[in-house]
């Protein structure tokens, strides 16, 4: 154990950070899924209105992916940029 | 062809120095210069930036020596330029109704502009839209939009607005304010990086022969499909935000 360095302690840290951080794709993962699901319930009930139905159902999981992308610019800041070392 | 002037420069300029056996997705310093002290690059954001302007500047000055005299039966630049213009204006049409013809011109510029900026990964640039640097100020500038048309419409009432409901709210009516060029800005960035960053692992670390016909799939998926509907969620957010500012 004494040959583990400070530099090298903080490295392993950022990437079991980086690890946690995107568990924030959870998230967005439901939300698209729950979209999809009500935008496929919607081309059944009417299906003329598949394009306008397409087009929100995509703005509306372009928006709620933003979430899961804030966590991953933070792992990709703690893999890559290494802020801490 | 950017790495190559890179090396012949010399790495001194990189900026965010990838290690020799990682995947390179960074932003590289070409050129070194110093202003007011400070150590400045022109990095490969810049060099894709320029071309991308290029692009699009010469295309519609080809289009407007061609548009000059119009013909009756359109030729193929004149069917591209037309398909373009009636695109945008239709988006626009869609969500500003009667205000459309004064933002048209705005929201056209910033989607051509983003949508060209996003696929040119396809050609082998590094999307200038892959760098913060490039999607924040286009943040500040719907921001700008935003805020000169609320107070242009509403006069005082757009700064006690933000005492409504209660007044005791107003920090968190700012705070929600200066949120917006941020997220914007955040979106595109995060995606176009993401997107980046997947193709340089695929074209990096997979073995050779995987390298063959799969990462043209992924190019379809992160470059066009996911570049196409950024730009479109950029210009509806913003489309949305104004509208909800000079809405009567």
């Amino acid at each position: 154990m004494s040959q583990i360095t400070n530099e090298g302690l903080i490295l392993a840290c950022s990437a079991i950070g980086a690890g946690l951080a995107v568990i924030a794709g959870i998230g967005p993962g439901v939300g698209q899924g729950y979209a999809a699901g009500q935008a496929a319930a919607a081309v059944g009930r009417n299906p003329g209105a598949k394009s306008d139905i397409t087009t929100t159902m995509l703005l509306g999981q372009a928006v709620a992916e933003t979430t899961g992308l804030y966590g991953l610019l933070i792992a990709f800041l703690l893999l890559f940029v290494k802020p801490l070392t | 062809m950017l790495t190559g002037i890179s090396s012949l420069i010399g790495n001194a300029g990189i900026l965010l120095a990838a290690q020799n056996n990682e995947p390179d997705f960074m932003i590289h310093g070409l050129i070194k210069y110093k202003l007011f002290g400070q150590d400045l690059y022109i990095t490969t954001t810049h060099v894709s930036i320029i071309i991308v302007t290029l692009l699009l500047i010469t295309f519609f000055l080809i289009m407007k020596r061609k548009m000059k005299n119009p013909e009756e039966v359109p030729g193929t630049l004149q069917n591209i330029a037309e398909i373009i213009v009636e695109a945008i204006d239709n988006m626009v049409n869609q969500n500003m109704g009667k205000n459309a013809r004064r933002f048209v011109n705005y929201i056209g510029t910033i989607f051509l502009f983003i949508f060209i900026s996003n696929i040119s990964g396809v050609f082998g640039l590094r999307p200038p839209t892959a760098d913060f640097g490039v999607t924040l100020p286009l943040g500040l500038i719907t921001f700008a939009l935003i805020h000169y048309n609320d107070v242009k419409k509403n006069k005082a009432r757009a700064f006690t607005s933000l005492f409504k409901p209660l007044f005791f709210l107003f920090p968190i009516n700012v705070i929600g304010e200066i949120a917006i060029p941020f997220s914007l800005a955040l979106r595109l960035y995060g995606n176009i990086l993401s997107g980046t960053v997947m193709m340089a692992l695929v074209y990096g670390l997979l073995p050779i022969f995987v390298k063959i016909g799969i990462p043209a799939v992924l190019h379809v998926y992160f470059d066009l499909f996911a570049g196409a509907i950024q730009t479109y969620v950029f210009c509806m957010l913003t489309m949305a935000f104004v509208n909800d500012k000079i809405a009567d």
